[in-house]
């Protein structure tokens, strides 16, 4: 492929000739694939001091479009559309309404932290893409993704209780987001741990989920870090402008 | 005495749960090895993958009430965590106090109001079950004690994202010899080459398994755990030797979904690399929770002799 990140330009805007020949020279075929000019004129002179403002984002001026971060992207791999290099750019153009038409696959970011790793300016691209997602939600151009509400559902019982109980988390996950509990895949995997599982160990797991673990001592905690979520919610939203 | 012969002990929430084998696994390799280990008294979750996307701050308290256990109820010197998910965010907790103003104040403020003292950059150090291992015993010293031998099979050693990623918060590594590497880490193919195994040469040591989203976003996972799998398998390994609980439980579960859904079925199994250790130690299977996992690692052994 002649344009190395083709996924980046819209079929839309491409304009590709059959036959084209220029002084005598057939240029047809693979490089007759011209991009269509176009004017951008909305931008948001905000965005990217919106995503600086939220956690994870703090570092995106930093960035001078190395691509180390897409080039090393897990996710990536498994779809090229996933760019972060191309994402950072857009922010910090202020071009809302192109990054927009990824709205959907930003919140995949797998954390993996292989950006983080390679980038040679310490931009920090997977605490951006973070901050990217949330900007999305809390604008509220994408409803709260499964990523985030699996993250609200684990940081609520931690605040809560200290500990987290993971078949606690799974079924209030999958309440949460409408999911049936009785997936092929799932039932397979239980069928599978039950067959080896000594009827003690059972016992325990099931005494786990009726009483869950908990910290001791750990209510003024609790509070403590209730009233500070609290306060940085509220602080995040008046950097974006929200009521 | 060697200052990882008596640390501070972090199992965190997965060992209590999924990763129980991995915590019995821990305890017993341990035991065999006269490594002692004191359970921190009322720890509480680090974060794991989550709370930071709710705020950062949050798990930098999290792992920082945990380390302010170790160091002001315990007068601990080492922490040992063997969940990569704990392991990381106490470096990160270490770190992001060391060098951040903004994370101090937080966490000193909501210390002062859960009522217990503040944890201190530079008074705690964080090791992993891999270090605990590597340096408190040594491969010469293990070799001294091994009472059998892993001898034949043939693994693949997984270490995941968050044993050496990002490499800001791992000072030590990436030192030169003895130290780990972040980029080609050695540590626990180190361990198991002197307990006799035969690594394959695995290219995808520190790939991603797609932990943080395994149930948000099944479909990535499932193809992040697929190519790990073929890969290994490729390479030659019957065994994935792992280091994580999450690592651990979502390659089994993305092994069976994988089956199941994308009709691809792979042999390899996985098995903690204190399972492993346990084996050629001489600690029978049950005790290290070798039943619990869900890919079959006792029909393994059997087949190879090893149980």
């Amino acid at each position: 492929m002649a344009i190395h990140e083709k996924s980046l330009i819209r079929p839309e805007d491409l304009k590709v000739q059959d036959k084209v020949v220029l002084d005598g020279v057939d240029v047809s075929g693979h490089w007759s694939t011209f991009i269509q000019s176009r004017v951008v004129t909305d931008y948001n002179e905000a965005l990217e001091e919106e995503i600086s403002a939220l956690p994870g984002g703090e570092h995106i001026h930093r960035c001078w479009q190395c691509g180390s971060c897409t080039n090393s992207c897990t996710v990536n791999a498994v779809n090229p559309d996933f760019n972060p290099r191309f994402w950072i750019y857009l922010v910090r153009m202020g071009m809302e309404s192109e990054l927009l038409r990824d709205k959907d696959i930003i919140w995949q970011c797998v954390s993996c932290n292989k950006c983080t790793y390679a980038c040679p300016r310490d931009v920090m691209p997977e605490g951006v893409m973070k901050a990217t997602a949330h900007w999305l939600e809390l604008k509220g151009h994408v409803p709260k993704s499964k990523s985030t509400q699996f993250d609200e559902e684990f940081t609520a019982q931690v605040v809560a209780t200290g500990k987290i109980e993971e078949g606690r988390i799974i079924r209030n996950f999958f309440a949460r987001t409408g999911q049936p509990l009785l997936q092929d895949w799932l039932l397979e995997m239980a069928k599978r741990v039950v067959r080896r599982l000594p009827f003690k160990q059972g016992l325990a797991m099931g005494w786990a989920a009726l009483f869950r673990p908990r910290t001791r001592k750990w209510a003024k905690a609790s509070a403590a870090l209730g009233e500070y979520i609290h306060e940085q919610e509220a602080r995040n939203r008046k950097a974006l402008n929200l009521e | 005495m060697n200052k990882y012969q008596r640390v501070a002990y972090y199992p965190g929430c997965a060992l209590e749960g999924t990763g129980h084998a991995y915590n019995a696994s821990t305890k017993a390799v341990g035991k065999a090895l006269g490594l002692e280990l004191h359970e921190v008294a009322d720890w509480n979750c680090c974060g794991a993958m989550e709370v930071k996307n709710v705020d950062p701050q949050v798990q930098t308290y999290l792992s920082s009430r945990v380390m302010a256990i170790a160091v002001h109820e315990m007068n601990a010197k080492v922490v040992m965590a063997p969940c990569n998910g704990c392991y990381h965010n106490l470096k990160k907790a270490e770190y992001d106090l060391a060098n951040d103003e903004a994370s101090r104040q937080v966490v000193d403020r909501i210390s002062k109001k859960a009522g217990h003292e503040t944890y201190r950059a530079g008074t705690l150090e964080t090791i992993h079950a891999l270090d605990w291992i590597k340096d408190g015993i040594g491969e010469q010293e293990l070799k001294r004690r091994l009472k059998g031998s892993l001898k034949g099979l043939k693994v693949a050693n997984y270490y995941g994202c968050m044993y050496t990623r990002p490499r800001h918060i791992f000072p030590e590594k990436d030192r030169g010899p003895g130290s780990e590497s972040t980029s080609q880490p050695h540590f626990m193919d180190d361990l198991l080459a002197a307990a006799g195994a035969q690594n394959v040469d695995f290219p995808l040591k520190t790939a991603c398994c797609g932990g943080a989203h395994t149930l948000s976003d099944s479909d990535t996972s499932t193809k992040l755990v697929l190519n790990i799998l073929q890969a290994a398998e490729a390479a030659g390994a019957e065994v994935i030797a792992t280091e994580c609980p999450t690592c651990h439980s979502g390659l089994e579960m993305h092994q069976v979904r994988a089956e199941k859904v994308l009709g691809r079925k792979t042999k390899v199994r996985m098995l903690y690399f204190t399972q492993l250790l346990g084996v050629a130690l001489g600690v029978g299977p049950r005790k290290l929770g070798v039943h619990e996992n869900v890919s079959d690692g006792l029909a393994l052994l059997k087949e190879k002799g090893l149980a």
